[in-house]
């Protein structure tokens, strides 16, 4: 943790700390310690009315039916989002290991989603599958599905789903492929010789090895769906129709920015907190693990 | 080119009640020009004193002067001294050229002397030709090269040398010691090598200081340290294969080792409990019945100009070192040894300081 | 490591006429990766109506090249008065730029206080800084836009910049990399009679530049792609980012919008990122895999 040769000084350090700090202290700290404070009080949006209510913002929360369908709908959905992410990855990483000319252009080709916006991402699946004027759309109705996200709830989830889906995959490529590299290929030989056909070999030996990394994606995939595919949602469909996408994170948004709810967004934003940071200690805990198997 | 004086120096990590004293209070003097070398087993502070006389670890107690003056709270880089690492701490991004040129240049010296300098340097170190290179580009040997090329630009009253040789081959590490050699025998700069090999000691050194836990052994040339040892640590840390140390009483001219009982040249310096030393290339063979010690053989090993006899001497494990073209002698066999009186060693096997007769 | 270029793959050894299926199930998962940008493409060589009228042609159209003057000089002129794109692009680049060079900045200079000093208060300082990684800027959006609002730095650069600046990716990975420069080093560098900003500036700083330049790419891309921070802090339409922009062309999401205008504003868009991605490739991938450690 801490080098065997350091230098003496004693105040430089604090100068070279002093911006980040600062920085940190004003955008970070102190804002985190005013959704803190707010979330124990109830105002009125012209913060004129001002009054300690303890918890009673998290105790409405909870018993918010809206806030708790907000719940489970934002677990489906991160899971959802995350599963349809890691499967296709996997399953083009194990191809894109396999093929000896042409994977840096398969990869590069395949990177490409992660530079895009969610919120951009958003934008170009809703223009595919726009009920009256989208690509995908018409060839739906044309099979004969009512498609209309506008209107139907679990269309409109379907339609965040596939777009935060089809960003993310890029992500788990490359944490795959890198997975898959590491593996000395003298264990497949071996497996080979030993008489394992490809799938065997597979599911017994690679998927094993590849463990950290897929629980590593899990969780960076959990968080990913949890909170950057805001810019999804908010440009494609707002959280409707009806809040049927309205997910944990983006309620926050709404009740504080839209209703001027401030306490209660507050009180969301703290519970959301906790939830980050019980991700976050999984993940070390485990990134630390991981370490140790490379 | 300066003295080294270190007075009373001790080193102890953390404090109060949990102190740990690594070097217990060291006294040595360092004249100007001379090549001293620190010698002493893994853990035994050698480097610890080199780091501290460097100014890279602080020192909790006593002196050190170099060239007169105090360096305690001194900078290392104000302390006029030159340091060569045993993993050569070469910038990886600069070429050979930078490397040497690097200490010069932040003194601000002109860059027409830091290129004559330089130049001068590795025309010494035969490094003409690689001043281009990075050091990811160079072998071992060069790296060490570059290393003490470093070194040398800077002109520095004293020079440090902390175990450079250990990460060399056999065969550059030979080559390599008489290049250093060599460059002292030019440039003269006082020099304070460490290491923990005995052979690197006794070659390069006028003066070889043996630490051992903490605590200097004895001063003095390789001759002397070879030839007198103050201590049973000495006696066995210099010289291969070690001298041997055998556990007996001395009454009038004889010396009983185990139910044996050896006959001296002269009487042991005192009477009581001892210690006798005696080298395995100091012992010879006599072939006079009634004459000599009985050493029985176990076993042998063949060295090409020699050969090891390992043995026993009075139930006491002892081993001899005889010419190589002899006949060996068989296992099992008794042979019979003698030794001049002023190649026997005696130690108090209590303290194992020597006891002179 | 990744070494895409280099895969020494693991040709099948009982079955090497597998590898045509690879090779399909690839260009299968490039052409749905691909699909939407080509779609977006099309539309944006297709006149208005064409695009309304369902369903789209899939080939593009002869009107790409109005489409792209008219947007990046002029800006659409629906329910959202955009700033011509150029404009917004420019802002996005600015603010990229901005966030990406502060980031790494900081974090050099926080790493290697932390690193190479040992001073009271260090673990405190290490901790301040570690903990912001913990939370994303969405779940404290509304204070930070009140200290920001506070701070008087509301439709500024500054503002807009400055609160996505606080956060410590950098510094961790800097903090991992300082940690492995060998201490002879550094004595070497005391000896020579390098003080600490000299060894920074000498040493550290050209050793550090591989992961200096990986970092950056991760960062420009976030930058670029910033979408809830920019959306609230600025009221003035010639402050948005494309990203921005974007979203508020799409109005109501239907057929008035000017699609194929908004379709050539996405693939504006996406074209420095992606451009980003594929020329940098190597420290994009070295960057990300480094930065989840």
């Amino acid at each position: 943790m801490q080098r065997r040769v350091v230098f003496p000084h004693k105040l430089l350090p604090w100068l070279l700390l002093a911006p980040q700090l600062v920085v940190t202290l004003v955008f970070f700290y102190w804002p985190g310690g005013q959704a803190l404070y707010m979330s124990v009080l109830q105002q009125d949006p012209f913060g004129a009315n001002v009054q300690f209510v303890g918890l009673e913002n998290f105790r409405l929360v909870f018993a918010d039916e809206g806030y708790l369908q907000a719940f489970w709908r934002t677990l489906y959905f991160s899971f959802a989002v995350t599963v349809l992410a890691m499967v296709p990855a996997l399953v083009l990483a194990v191809m894109a290991d396999r093929v000896v000319r042409g994977s840096v252009a398969y990869t590069t080709a395949m990177l490409i989603p992660y530079a895009i916006a969610p919120a951009v991402a958003g934008v170009l699946w809703l223009f595919m599958f726009n009920p009256s004027i989208g690509v995908l759309a018409w060839w739906l109705k044309a099979l004969g599905v009512d498609w209309n996200p506008t209107l139907d709830g679990s269309d409109a989830m379907w339609l965040v789903i596939l777009a935060s889906a089809w960003k993310q995959v890029a992500y788990n490529f490359l944490f795959f492929l890198a997975g898959l590299q590491s593996i000395p290929k003298s264990l497949l030989e071996a497996a080979a010789i030993d008489g394992a056909r490809p799938m065997r070999r597979f599911w017994t030996i690679v998927f094993p090895l590849l463990s950290p990394t897929t629980f590593f994606l899990l969780v960076v995939g959990l968080v990913y769906a949890f909170f950057d595919t805001f810019g999804v949602i908010s440009a494609v469909t707002q959280g409707g129709p009806a809040a049927a996408t309205e997910t944990l994170v983006y309620k926050v948004y709404k009740d504080g920015v839209h209703n001027l709810d401030l306490g209660g967004s507050a009180a969301q934003s703290v519970v959301l907190m906790l939830m980050v940071v019980a991700l976050t200690v999984l993940q070390f805990r485990f990134v630390e693990r991981r370490v140790h198997y490379a | 080119m300066a003295a080294i004086s270190l007075r009373q120096v001790v080193k102890r990590y953390g404090s109060g009640a949990t102190a740990n004293p690594v070097i217990h209070g060291v006294d040595a003097e360092i004249t100007d020009g001379e090549f001293v070398v620190i010698v002493g087993p893994s853990g035994c502070g050698k480097s610890t004193l080199l780091r501290m006389v460097a100014g890279l670890e602080a020192i909790t107690d006593g002196e050190i002067a170099i060239g007169g003056r105090v360096v305690n709270d001194v900078e290392p880089s104000e302390r006029d001294i030159a340091m060569v690492f045993q993993n050569y701490a070469l910038y990886p991004h600069f070429n050979v050229f930078g490397n040497m040129a690097y200490g010069l240049r932040i003194r601000k010296l002109p860059e027409a002397e830091v290129k004559a300098r330089v130049e001068k340097a590795a025309r010494t170190l035969e490094l003409s030709h690689l001043l281009d290179r990075k050091p990811r580009q160079l072998s071992g040997g060069q790296r060490q090269r570059v290393a003490m090329g470093r070194a040398i630009v800077r002109q520095p009253q004293v020079f440090l040398f902390d175990e450079p040789l250990s990460n060399l081959d056999a065969k550059l590490r030979a080559q390599t010691r008489l290049e250093i050699q060599k460059l002292h025998g030019e440039l003269g700069v006082t020099s304070l090598f460490v290491t923990h090999d005995q052979v690197e000691a006794m070659t390069l050194a006028q003066r070889m200081i043996v630490m051992n836990a903490g605590r200097i052994e004895q001063i003095g040339t390789p001759e002397q340290v070879y030839g007198q040892p103050q201590t049973t640590f000495v006696a066995s840390f210099i010289g291969s294969p070690p001298m041997n140390l055998l556990a007996g009483t001395a009454e009038g001219s004889g010396f009983t080792v185990g139910e044996q009982v050896l006959a001296l040249p002269s009487p042991a310096p005192r009477a009581g409990a001892l210690l006798l030393g005696l080298r395995p290339e100091h012992a010879q063979l006599t072939e006079r019945e009634g004459e000599g010690w009985p050493f029985a053989v176990d076993l042998l090993e063949m060295l090409g100009a020699e050969r090891l006899v390992y043995g026993r001497l009075g139930g006491s494990a002892f081993t001899l070192r005889i010419d190589g073209t002899l006949v060996p002698p068989k296992a099992g066999s008794t042979l019979r040894l003698t030794a001049p009186s002023q190649r026997l060693h005696w130690f108090d096997p209590a303290t194992g300081q020597r006891v002179e007769a | 490591m990744i070494t895409a270029g280099t895969s020494s793959a693991s040709p099948d050894p009982l079955r090497p006429g597998l590898a045509w299926l690879a090779h399909a199930v690839l260009w299968l998962g490039i052409a749905v990766t691909a699909f939407p940008l080509y779609i977006a493409f099309v539309a944006s060589t297709l006149t208005a109506p064409d695009v309304a009228q369902a369903p789209m042609p899939i080939l593009p159209g002869a009107h790409g090249v109005d489409t792209y003057r008219t947007i990046l000089l002029q800006g659409l002129q629906g329910t959202y008065l955009s700033p011509p794109v150029w404009q917004m692009m420019w802002n996005s680049l600015l603010m990229a730029l901005i966030i990406t060079a502060g980031k790494i900045a900081l974090s050099l200079l926080s790493a290697y206080a932390i690193v190479f000093f040992q001073f009271p208060g260090r673990m405190v300082a290490f901790w301040l800084i570690f903990l912001t990684l913990m939370l994303p800027v969405e779940v404290r959006i509304l204070p930070t836009y009140e200290v920001v609002s506070d701070l008087g730095l509301i439709n500024t650069m500054t503002g807009l910049t400055l609160p996505l600046i606080a956060s410590a990716t950098g510094t961790l990975l800097f903090r991992q990399f300082f940690l492995t420069i060998p201490d002879e080093l550094v004595e070497a560098a005391r000896i020579d009679g390098a003080g600490p900003l000299r060894f920074f500036k000498d040493v550290v700083l050209p050793l550090s530049a591989t992961n200096i330049a990986a970092l950056s790419v991760i960062l420009f891309i976030y930058g670029w792609n910033q979408y809830l921070w920019p959306l609230l802090i600025t009221t003035d339409n010639r402050l948005d980012t494309i990203v921005v922009g974007i979203t508020k062309m799409i109005g109501t999401g239907d057929a008035t919008t000017d699609w194929p205008q908004v379709m050539g504003t996405t693939l504006l868009a996406v074209l420095p990122p992606a451009l980003v991605v594929v020329l940098m490739r190597r420290w994009f991938v070295k960057g990300l895999v480094d930065s989840e450690k």
